[in-house]
């Protein structure tokens, strides 16, 4: 077992040097340290998510079960909470002394509060509704006559799910990727609440942002980070319409 | 064969009690739209849980509610082709049908192999194309090829025409009826198009609300005046199995032998010996007391009236009895009384014309 660092809290503060580098659009090396961080949280959000996600999405659209609105209602809390409440029932319940985070870091040596995977578990947390939703949409779009098609010809139910229903609403998934992704990028309330802002440990973009506003003469940092965050939407976005355009002619709707 | 005894109720209210039995061949579930046939066919192919019933084939029980037995439906080996033709739309041709060929059991009929099934149906150019690119006529000929091609222990074909034109209807039919003579499995045929019936079917069942109204082989109900789903068609008329004795090309006829008779029809294209089955329908029949003469009609024939039954308020349906064939004829109450026709009476039974249903 790994020695036990004793809890911390890190008051929000700018630790980015206030060396004004050569070029003024060149990134200092905190910077590239929030957007690599970024890309990090958000792309483990979305891998962590998208299982249960997907799982959750099909239970909702082709299962009728005692509790199936309450499975609803919470999976879609995240979007309604504000961000602060969802990142501070995280650390009520996975903190060191919460019901789930004291056996996790007791018996298993886990840590989840103020680390890289305690954000990249506030992200997923918040992102996981929007992809139930993108999932479910596809999925109730899905005419079930093809599965009852694959049922007639013999494909099992895991058989079926595999070779028919996720092929079928992999666009439905990679819409729901892409946006928890671009969502992910951006998390704030819930992640500074749940794992702080620790730089090269959970400061990502957006809360590199909020530090450099709150620091004098961070302005031109904050500018410089937002143009970042900008270009990596529209990138994310073009890639998602071009994934997609070649998806869809794989399965044959061109 | 087939055994099939079925409750349901839905909510609504509507209720289906159904027990039939399906020998081999082709078994045609024949009723208006809501009468209850596709959901026969989802209960026999086990995609749909009836409240109570009892499904076997060849003694093999299916689905049992007293023994609350239910084979799931992607063990039963039941081939189905629906209306729209269902193809996946993200496979190819040549991948839709080996789909289910793939997940056959070892232990099923054969038939035909995938060369033989590709070249029955007329596929083969399409095999590296994807379903979005087919017409609707070739995505149901893929349909009934990856049907087949299953391994099916049972073959289902819900109202396979019934989403095309009639154009496209005639271009597929030929197909169903290539794939009814290469199936080793018994067909469930479902449709409200008598056409189809009269084409495929051995065996009807007829459906009504939710009820079996009558169920035997085809020319044996074709024969019956008291199922006015069938009697009120334009086309009901009696059926009649025959074999082509041979062709007159000079004149440009062909000889047809039925049980009770010969008949005369206009050439056909098919070769002497080949078995036929032919509509003569009520209304293209015409009665005689003495023998016409000087006349066009090239089919008269003698006959005895069995039965007098009523058609209308104002018609009736002779039941002409020729040899152990039985004809329908449509004619009016007028007609009855001018020539006294009764029960006993011999007459000749004027065919105006015939039409073809299937070659057998």
């Amino acid at each position: 077992m790994p020695p036990t660092p004793t809890p911390r809290y890190v008051p929000l503060k700018i630790t980015l040097r206030n060396t004004r580098p050569a070029m003024p659009f060149a990134l200092a090396s905190e910077e590239w340290q929030a957007i690599r961080l970024s890309l990090l949280v958000a792309g483990q959000a979305v891998v962590w998510s998208l299982p249960p996600a997907v799982l959750v999405a099909w239970l909702l659209a082709r299962t009728r079960f005692p509790g199936r609105g309450a499975l609803d209602a919470l999976t879609h809390l995240p979007l309604v909470l504000p961000p602060v409440v969802t990142g501070w029932l995280l650390l009520v319940l996975l903190g060191l002394r919460g019901p789930l985070g004291a056996p996790l870091h007791e018996w298993l040596g886990i840590r989840l509060v103020f680390t890289t995977a305690g954000a990249a578990l506030a992200t997923a947390v918040m992102t996981f509704p929007l992809i139930v939703r993108a999932v479910r949409l596809s999925l109730e779009a899905l005419d079930p006559g093809l599965e009852a098609a694959a049922r007639s010809l013999g494909a099992g139910a895991w058989d079926r799910f595999l070779t028919i229903t996720l092929p079928l609403v992999s666009p439905g998934i990679l819409a729901g990727a892409v946006t928890a992704f671009a969502a992910g990028l951006g998390e704030f309330g819930a992640v500074i609440t749940f794992a702080a802002n620790i730089p090269g440990e959970t400061q990502t973009l957006p809360l590199a942002i909020y530090a450099a506003t709150q620091t004098p003469g961070g302005e031109a940092v904050a500018a410089r980070l937002a143009l970042c965050s900008l270009a990596l939407a529209v990138a994310g976005l073009l890639l998602a319409e071009a994934l997609a355009r070649r998806l869809n002619r794989w399965l044959g709707r061109a | 064969m087939l055994e099939v005894a079925l409750q349901h109720r839905w909510p609504g209210g509507f209720t289906l009690d159904v027990a039939f039995t399906a020998p081999p061949g082709v078994t045609a579930l024949f009723g208006p739209s809501g009468c209850g046939k596709s959901t026969i066919l989802a209960a026999v192919a086990g995609l749909m849980r009836p409240d109570a019933g009892r499904v076997t084939l060849d003694g093999a029980p299916w689905q049992d509610s007293t023994t609350r037995q239910h084979l799931p439906a992607e063990r039963r080996g039941c081939g189905l082709v629906f209306q729209d033709a269902r193809l996946f739309p993200h496979l190819s041709v040549r991948s839709n049908l080996e789909y289910g060929a793939r997940r056959a059991p070892a232990d099923r009929p054969a038939g035909p192999g995938f060369g033989a099934v590709v070249e029955m149906l007329g596929i083969g150019a399409l095999l590296d194309r994807r379903p979005a690119g087919l017409s609707g006529g070739e995505r149901q000929r893929v349909a009934l090829g990856r049907a087949l091609l299953s391994r099916p222990r049972l073959l289902l074909l819900d109202e396979p025409l019934a989403a095309l034109d009639t154009a496209r209807r005639a271009e597929v039919l030929p197909f169903l009826a290539r794939l009814r003579d290469a199936a080793p499995a018994p067909i469930l045929y479902v449709t409200h198009a008598l056409e189809e019936v009269d084409a495929l079917a051995d065996h009807l069942v007829l459906l009504q609300a939710g009820r079996v109204q009558a169920a035997g082989p085809l020319e044996d109900l074709a024969a019956r005046t008291n199922l006015p789903q069938l009697t009120n068609r334009r086309d009901a008329g009696a059926v009649l199995a025959c074999t082509l004795a041979g062709h007159d090309a000079e004149r440009g006829l062909s000889t047809l032998h039925f049980a009770g008779g010969a008949l005369r029809v206009a050439l056909r294209p098919e070769a002497p010996g080949t078995a036929l089955r032919l509509r003569i329908r009520a209304r293209d029949v015409a009665v005689a007391t003495r023998q016409p003469e000087a006349i066009s009609v090239q089919n008269i024939l003698p006959a005895e009236v069995t039965a007098i039954d009523p058609a209308g308020p104002h018609e009736v349906f002779l039941r002409l009895g020729i040899g152990p064939a039985t004809l329908l004829a449509r004619i009016t109450r007028d007609a009855v009384a001018r020539l006294e026709l009764a029960p006993g009476k011999s007459v000749f039974a004027l065919i105006k014309s015939v039409s073809f249903d299937r070659a057998r």
